[in-house]
Formats: C-alpha cells, structure tokens, sequence
C-alpha cells in the first residue's frame, strides 16, 4: 500500500527553489526591474528638480544679494538665465515658461542684513509646470534656501547673526527631498505588483502547461499546493526590498532610520498578503496574459489610494474606504515609520496585525477557493 | 483485493448541452491491461478524468481502486497513477529531478525514495540521461518518463492516455514491453488508444464511440463475434453501425 502523502510541501519548496534557479531570465527581471524602476524614479526627479531656468529681480544690488544668487545656483538646482528689473517682467518670463524659478530680492536686504535685521527674499517656483513635480520643486527650494542661508550669514561677515528668511512659494511640501519619501513608497508599491504577478503566473503556468492536471490528481492537499508555490517568493520579496533599499540609500541618501530586523520583519505579513492576493487571481484567470493584466490593475488603486503619491485624509471617503482594503495602506505606515521616523516595531504593531489579518485572510480564501478539479 | 478495479455505472459527462460522455457501464478487472478505443473526441479522455477526480460526472457512479471516486478523490488519487495526455512532467526539470519530485509528493520518505528512483531510473530505461532536462528529451524518451513519474509510488491501478501518440514504432514497441512488465507484477493498467495494433496487445477492450460504447470483449472474442480478421475491421464496422444509427434517428 502506498503511504498517504506526509509531507508534500517540502517537495513543493524543492521543486519550485530548482526552477526558480534555472529561470535566469525571470529571476534577473525580477532583481533587475526594481533597480531600473528606482533608478529612473529617482533620476527623473533628480533631472527635473536640477537646472531650473532662474531669472532674478535684484533690487537691493548689494554683495549680499549677490551672494544669495551665488549660493543658490551653486546648488545645481538652478541656472541663471537672466537678470530682469521689475516684477511684471517675471511674469512674462514664467508665462512663456522661459523661467521656471524667480528670485526676487527686495531694495532693502543688504540694508536689513546690516541692521541685524531680518532679511527677506522671495523664490517664486513654477509649479504648474507639468514636467516638474511640485514637490520636489518645493523640496530643492527650501535646499536651496538653507544652503543660502549659510552663505549668506557668512557673508555678512564672522559677527553676522542675522537670519535670512527665503520665502518659497508654493510651500507646500515641507518633506525634505521627495526622492527620500518616494523611495520607501517604491518598496511597497513594487512588492504588491511583483508578488501578485509572480504568484499568480506560477500556478497559472502550471495550468497552461498541463503540470497543475498531474499535481491535481496526486494526494497533495491544496494547502501544500498553494504554500509550497509561494514561499520560494518569500526570498524574491525580501530580494526585491533590499536592492531597492541599497540603491535608495547608495543614489538618493535614503535613510534607514528605525531597525532592519524590524524593517524585515514588519515585511513579512505584507509580502505573504500580497503573495495571497497573486493566489486569488490565479483561482480567476486561466492564461498568463490575463494574471498579468489583474496583476496592473491591482497596481493602480495601489497607487493611488494608499497614501503613496497622495495624502489619505485629503481624499473622498470612499477613496479611504478602498485604500484601508489595500495592504499596502498600512504597510507604506510601517515603511515610513521605520525608514524615516526611526520608529520601531512596537508602536507600529496596529499595522502589522492589520497586516498579519489580511495575509491570513487571503491565503485562507485562495486555498478556499482553489479547486482540486480541471472544471473549475 | 476485493471487488473491481474501475466500476462504472452510467456515467456520463454533458459541457453545457454538448454531451461528451452518456451513460457508460465500465469493469475493470485487477490486473488486466484495458484498452479504451475510439476515434478523436469519442470521449475517452473525459471518462479518465471523471475517474481520477478531475472531473465531477454529470451523472452516474465510479469506484475506483473499489473506492467512490466522487465521494473520495483523495483517497483514490493515493493509489493511482495517471499520466496525462499532455505528460505532466517538469520541463525545466531533469529526468531524474522529475521522478523525486512525484515521489516526494506522493509521500515517499527519503529513504523510499533513495530506493526507488534508482529502480525506475533502470526499469523505464532512463539510466543514461538521468542528468538531462525533461524538455529535451525526445518522444519515446518523454513517454517513458511520464510513464515512470506516474508509476513512482507503487499504485495499484495507472491510467494511460494516449501514451503513444505521435512516438516511433521503436518506442511504442518499448513502451508495451514495459506495460506488459508492470501488468505482470499485478498492476492494472487503463489505455487509451486509436492505434490499432496496439488494441491487439489489451487483455480486454472497449470501443466508444461519440461517448457512449459500442462494444466490449476481448480481442479474439470480438474479431471472432463479428467473424472479421482484424481489430481494425471490427472497429471501423462499428463505427459505419453507430454511424448509420445516428443517421436514422436524425
Ligand atoms: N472542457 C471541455 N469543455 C467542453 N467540451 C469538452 C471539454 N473537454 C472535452 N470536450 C468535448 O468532449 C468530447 C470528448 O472529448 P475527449 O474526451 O477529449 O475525447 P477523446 O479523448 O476521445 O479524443 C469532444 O467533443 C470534446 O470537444
Ligand atoms: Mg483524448
């Protein structure tokens, strides 16, 4: 008589780790897609936020004006392009988009400096310019403006204790530098897409190729089934997560605030969730295109309603509604946290039992769902 | 072992209004080496998936290995072996890798399996490839080890669909030498066909046809109840038969 299966799971794990390493090309995809995807991110923000066409309004003419339109192109983040005599020509500049930046240093600055005074200067920043997000621009101004600071206070001198106060506007964005926030965002927002593909294509192509009719009519139960074809995706997530945090920090100088141990492991709940919701679709298409285009639409609520590019709280209730459905609400929660805040595990763990809930939950109805049977 | 090794009561299997199988009464005995033969899209594939589970029947009762396949897919699938149309085997996976994969799925033990894959690596003629991708080999060579995945945990009963389509005649001859080998260590074997010499080599045979049989026997009780030479003359007879049928009742 032959044994009833014990332990199908481990041959599972076997197999899968065996042709995860002879698939070279998908496994090199699935290291090299988010070093692409991060790099051009990043960059894309990076080129668009240097060489800002500037104009400057200098109406104190004085060496500490000048020193401030010094200090603020040696940043790289604007190019002089012309010095204008009133206001209203700034408009015209801005209008016809050949500026993108104004600077506009009022008559009594250097006077203001001298007097120990306050000094304004005003940084006007185009942001309607679709080519440059607001808040980045924002970000390089305000960069730009403690750079100018310290320029400035040197150049009034040893003694100079005065502030200079550089107004930029729209002020919008007091982040630091948007590629900093975005790159923790890229993690959670890769992960769902990549995980939910992967997951789903590899039971897919099981059923394409005719593999998943030999495994239905072996004793494996579905549980076995169904683990034993994501775990190996476990370590492609985890992967992922590092090579994103390694360009984010080597390029961008995104920092790592809280703890990796806790980063890693607040990972886990969402990469499994995650992996879980890949089940379900495979449980709904029967070709490989079709995972693929679940696996993109899934990406667009993600995007947009779980708080990666847009604050939660100004939405629409019902848009909060569908981003508290998505995992990757709370999981930027804890990305942001830890990377960021520095926060630990701990005070971030409302999250991670969220988390843990919808991995439960959604590996639970992917396994429901599928059926050991061809006829669905 | 008591009982049947497949018993079928009217069963029958209907996608949508299309009926692919209706009402077929099957016994199979242990042992035997049992054809299933018929034309393309007579309903011999269908029937094997009703009995291995894959498919629920629209109608009518399967015990298998004398258990309900309906009732207890599980505990049938422990004690079959089935190799698909397809081969169901890994691509990317040697020929050696293959065999430990289904063993360890069905549940063998290390040390089981440490036995037993050298055994089937010999017996299905693997020896010399073990180290090759599944997805290189050739025909006769994929056959084999299909046939070799599928018979790994010992069961009691296989069930092979069309195991010798499109392969040399070399390797259909191998291949029914090591049919009759297993059925001669006690396992029963289910064969689908449309090659007739093969039929020639069954214990038993039915002949379906548009889902439903035609006739059962074994091969020299049906050339000798139809008084004609060969198989193939009483196959293409039944079918002018079943055919004409059709066409008085239309
Ligand atoms: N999943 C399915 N959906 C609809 N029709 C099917 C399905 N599988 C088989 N059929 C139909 O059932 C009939 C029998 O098919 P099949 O059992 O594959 O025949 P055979 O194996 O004898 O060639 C055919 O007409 C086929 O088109
Ligand atoms: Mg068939």
């Amino acid at each position: 008589m032959t044994p009833v299966a014990r332990w199908p799971i481990w041959a599972m794990l076997w197999k899968e780790f065996v042709q995860m390493r002879r698939d070279r090309f998908t496994l090199a995809m699935m290291i090299g897609i988010p070093m692409i995807q991060i790099a051009l991110f990043g960059y894309a923000i990076q080129t668009e936020v240097r060489h800002l066409p500037m104009v400057v309004v200098d109406e104190s003419r004085s060496p500490q004006s000048r020193a401030l339109i010094r200090a603020l192109t040696s940043t790289g983040y604007f190019d002089l392009e012309a010095h204008l005599e009133d206001r209203e020509e700034v408009r015209r500049w801005v209008e016809r988009g050949d500026a993108a930046a104004a600077v506009i240093i009022p008559p009594d600055f250097a006077k203001d400096l001298k007097r120990r005074r306050e000094a304004t200067a005003q940084v006007i920043i185009d942001a309607a310019d679709p080519l440059s997000p607001s808040a980045a621009i924002a970000a390089s101004g305000q960069i730009a403006a403690l750079q100018t600071r310290q320029m400035v206070v040197q150049a009034a001198g040893p003694q100079g204790l005065p502030s200079v106060d550089v107004r930029v506007r729209p002020w919008y964005n007091p982040a630091l530098k948007s590629s900093v926030y975005i790159v923790p965002g890229i993690i959670g927002v890769l992960l769902s897409m990549t995980m939910v593909i992967v997951a789903s294509i590899a039971v897919v192509r099981e059923r394409e190729r005719g593999t998943l009719e030999q495994l239905i009519v072996t004793p494996i139960n579905k549980t076995s089934l169904m683990l034993g074809k994501i775990v190996p995706f476990l370590v492609v997530g985890y992967v992922q997560m590092t090579v994103i945090l390694l360009v984010g920090r080597l390029l961008f100088g995104v920092p790592i605030s809280g703890s990796l141990v806790d980063l890693y492991l607040g990972a886990l709940p969402f990469i499994v969730a995650s992996l879980g919701v890949g089940l379900l679709v495979s449980t709904a298409v029967t070709t490989q295109a079709q995972a693929m285009q679940l696996g993109f639409f899934y990406l667009l609520p993600n995007i947009l309603l779980s708080g990666f590019m847009f604050p939660r709280a100004a939405m629409p209730e019902p848009a909060q509604w569908i981003g508290a459905a998505l995992p990757l609400t709370y999981f930027l929660l804890v990305l942001r946290g830890i990377l960021l805040k520095g926060v630990d595990l701990g005070t971030l763990a409302p999250e991670v039992a969220t988390l843990t809930g919808f991995s439960v939950v959604l590996i639970a109805l992917a396994v429901r769902r599928f059926n050991k049977r061809i006829d669905g | 072992m008591s009982g049947l090794g497949v018993e079928a009561h009217g069963l029958r299997k209907a996608f949508g209004s299309a009926v692919a199988v209706a009402g077929l009464d099957l016994a199979v005995k242990w042992g035997e080496i049992f054809g299933l033969l018929g034309p393309n899209g007579s309903g011999k594939t269908t029937t094997i998936r009703m009995l291995t589970g894959l498919l629920e029947p629209s109608g009518g009762q399967a015990r298998v290995v004398d258990i309900d396949v309906v009732a207890s897919p599980e505990r049938v699938r422990a004690r079959i072996g089935y190799m698909s149309q397809r081969f169901g085997f890994y691509e990317d996976l040697t020929i050696e890798e293959n065999i430990r994969f289904y063993g360890g799925v069905y549940g063998l033990t290390r040390r089981e399996r440490r036995e037993r894959i050298p055994q089937q690596l010999t017996r299905y003629r693997l020896d010399q490839r073990r180290k090759q991708l599944a997805g290189t080999l050739s025909g006769g060579w994929k056959q084999r080890l299909a046939l070799a995945c599928a018979t790994v945990h010992r069961p009691d009963l296989v069930f092979l669909d069309e195991p010798t389509a499109g392969v040399d005649p070399a390797s259909r001859q191998l291949f029914w030498n090591l049919i009759r080998e297993d059925a001669a260590e006690g396992i029963t074997v289910i064969v689908t066909t449309h090659y007739m010499d093969e039929a020639e080599r069954c214990d038993r045979l039915a002949f379906l046809s548009r889902g439903h049989l035609i006739g059962v026997g074994t091969p020299a009780e049906i050339t000798e109840r139809f008084g004609l030479p060969t198989i193939e003359a009483v196959f293409i007879e039944l079918q002018r038969r079943d055919d004409a049928e059709l066409g008085l009742l239309a």
